[in-house]
């Protein structure tokens, strides 16, 4: 569907996906959240030079991101539709899934060990998208124990033992907690 | 030449070398496996680097950024599926050499072109040196406050289509970088009284969110369709030679890489296009192009492996990164207190050097990898997009969680990452919120420092630098409303 346009309005016509009306809707208004929140959250210093005022930068960022936002959903409105919108909402949600799984995998980690977590997660995460066969749950527990070699124990990075490390003997806990 | 030896010296230090090692095979690799691309790789790979020495850490990431378009060239050609998003135009003439059963030619093309591209911007880097280390000094705060204004200008305007959208994003990441307690009157802008927002919005956490997770979250959700590679049959080296017979071709398209990458915002696109613009006008064949044309290829591999020697040249003369990985390099500098620009060129010369000198080792490691490990490399292309979601999130993870060993980052990435997915999913430009994050700081404290040495803002323009830089703006701005202007015409008409 293309919108009847005449003048400069053609100007603000450009390729549209589908759920672009949606966001850019969604952007003008967190945009006019944000301005509103603007004297809320900012102070300017008293006796300061505008071009070193806090506000300064804030505001430019804020203002500027409202007249675009504004002028980015005039353009979506002007250009030719795709429809197709709520199946587009549906693939946004369908990220959230997978944001859990990170979240999941970000809170285990302190209570289980790196290790354990990263073999477990790896498993789960092949079975969840269909890898379901022996060989390819043994090459997502050696992927997960790979990732840990890898960074805990070749290139150092910080991540703190887990809580379940505790249980472990003492010396067999504390090489969990220096390289797992 | 007195900074050479001191500069060999540096990179030749074991834990530089395993560095320039590891990140241009790592490179190629990551280039080689689409949907993965090098902003993804040196995004989960920022937070690692923060524990090394900064040149170890960035010679693991210019190898990645130098040598990753080597392997994207791969997918491209075979698969018609680009492995960076700069690989593109390769698909056009490679993959129908590809049908012809040219495969091993294609190949062999565009890794020398890319070669080829490689040298010439390292030449030119040290041609320009002399230059550099005059004109880099004579630029205060006023000319990186208007380089930096050039570069978001450009980066919004760069996205055409997408002015409106880009130029939003631009601000959001400008609003972004003012969260927080404000340094200089410790006043908190835009905390909402959450105290996780006074110590500001982390960058790095910002892109693992935007560039890595928001690329596990998609592949995850697609589907695992690939196109099986075509099989490479004989030596990718003798096509190698080929790239002499056009030699105009690769130089012009390296010369143009060159001279795009070293202004901020702009980019490998548009050296790309401008040099299979031009391969295409001066060719005697060019109805071959894009149907398997010699010279298009060239152009292309050319172009784009000729732009990161260039981007390097306003991050380290000025602290002005032109695009999204230089930006993310910056970081690297800040963590360690190196402060790139004119300071370190006149005092670190030593250092900068080896940086060239890395550029040219990670060139020889990713050529002669390729020569060796190209039929494996086929092999490695073929894994699903789904594993390399999973691959991409649990590194991610540790990206985002061995920076602070923070829950909060690790929500703020997840946040950004949702938005990435969505943004990527509209085709709505991620690079602006990167460039304003980090320009908006370099202009906020620039601006502040040269407004108080200027009576009026007239004064902005009584040096030479600062009034070309003004009138550079000026006359973007009025190039893009004309071409504006002559499109709307053209479709009325």
């Amino acid at each position: 569907m293309t919108p009847n346009t005449t003048g400069f309005l053609k100007f603000f016509r450009r390729e549209r996906r589908r759920g672009d009306f949606i966001f850019a809707a969604a952007m003008l208004a967190f945009s006019l959240f944000l301005l509103a929140s603007f004297p809320s959250q900012t102070t300017p210093a008293e006796g300061t030079a505008w071009s070193a005022q806090p506000t300064l930068w804030p505001a430019i960022g804020v203002f500027g991101m409202t007249a675009f936002a504004a002028l980015n959903l005039l353009s979506s409105v002007l250009s030719p539709r795709i429809p197709g919108r709520l199946a587009e909402l549906r693939v946004w949600l369908g990220f959230l899934e997978y944001a859990g799984w990170f979240l999941g995998f970000v809170l285990l980690v302190p209570q289980l060990g790196y290790l354990p977590t990263s073999v477990l997660f790896a498993v789960a995460l092949f079975w969840r998208c269909g890898y379901r066969s022996a060989r390819m749950i043994l090459i997502a527990a050696l992927t997960g124990i790979g990732i840990v070699v890898l960074f805990k124990v070749g290139l150092r990075v910080n991540v703190p033992g887990g809580a379940l490390y505790e249980l472990l003997p003492s010396g067999l806990r504390n090489i969990f907690i220096v390289y797992f | 030449m007195e900074h050479l030896l001191p500069a060999i010296g540096l990179l030749l230090q074991p834990a530089v070398l395993v560095a320039l090692f590891v990140g241009s095979i790592g490179g190629v690799v990551i280039g080689a496996i689409p949907g993965v691309g090098p902003a993804v790789a040196i995004a989960i790979l920022l937070p690692t680097t923060f524990i090394f020495d900064p040149l170890v850490g960035l010679s693991l990431l210019l190898g990645i950024y130098g040598s990753s378009m080597y392997g994207g060239a791969i997918p491209a050609i075979l698969m018609n599926t680009p492995g960076t998003a700069v690989n593109a135009l390769t698909t056009y003439d490679g993959y129908p050499m590809t049908r012809k059963g040219q495969a091993q030619r294609a190949l062999g093309l565009a890794y020398s072109a890319s070669f080829f591209g490689a040298m010439v911007s390292i030449v030119c880097l040290v041609v320009l040196m002399p230059v550099l280390t005059k004109v880099a000094p004579m630029f205060g705060s006023r000319e990186i406050f208007l380089a930096a204004l050039f570069g978001v200008i450009l980066v919004i305007l760069s996205h055409r289509g997408q002015v409106f959208a880009a130029g939003m994003m631009a601000c959001f990441g400008i609003l972004l970088n003012t969260i927080g307690l404000e340094p200089i009157n410790y006043t908190q802008r835009f905390t909402f009284g959450q105290s996780w927002l006074s110590s500001g919005v982390n960058l790095v956490v910002v892109v693992l969110g935007i560039f890595a997770l928001s690329q596990a979250f998609l592949l995850l959700s697609g589907s695992d369709d690939h196109v099986e590679p075509q099989k490479v049959r004989g030596s990718v080296f003798s096509a190698m030679r080929e790239v002499w017979k056009h030699k105009r071709v690769a130089g012009v398209s390296s010369v143009f890489g060159v001279g795009i990458g070293i202004i901020p915002g702009v980019g490998e696109f548009v050296s790309q296009f401008l040099a299979y613009s031009y391969a295409q006008r001066t060719s005697r064949t060019p109805e071959q192009f894009g149907d398997g044309s010699p010279e298009g290829l060239i152009a292309s591999e050319a172009a784009n492996n000729s732009v990161p020697a260039a981007a390097l040249i306003p991050l380290l003369a000025l602290g002005v990164p032109g695009e999204a990985l230089t930006a993310m390099m910056l970081a690297v500098f800040y963590v360690h207190n190196v402060v790139p620009g004119p300071q370190l060129l006149t005092g670190q010369m030593d250092f900068v050097i080896a940086l060239y000198i890395a550029l040219l080792v990670l060139n020889i490691f990713a050529l002669a990898f390729l020569l060796i490990s190209t039929k494996t490399l086929v092999r490695v292309i073929s894994i699903p997009n789904r594993i390399i979601g999973i691959l991409v999130l649990m590194f991610s993870f540790v990206g985002v969680y061995s920076l602070r060993n923070s829950i909060t980052d690790c929500l703020i990435a997840t946040g950004f990452g949702l938005f990435g997915a969505i943004l990527k999913r509209l085709n709505v430009p991620i690079v602006p919120i990167i460039l304003g994050m980090v320009l908006g700081g370099i202009m906020e404290a620039k601006f502040r420092s040269a407004m108080a040495r200027v009576q009026s803002p007239l004064d902005f323009i009584d040096r030479p630098i600062s009034a070309v830089l003004v009138l550079a703006i000026i006359g973007v701005l009025a190039i893009n409303l004309r071409s504006t202007l002559r499109q709307h015409r053209a479709r009325s008409n």
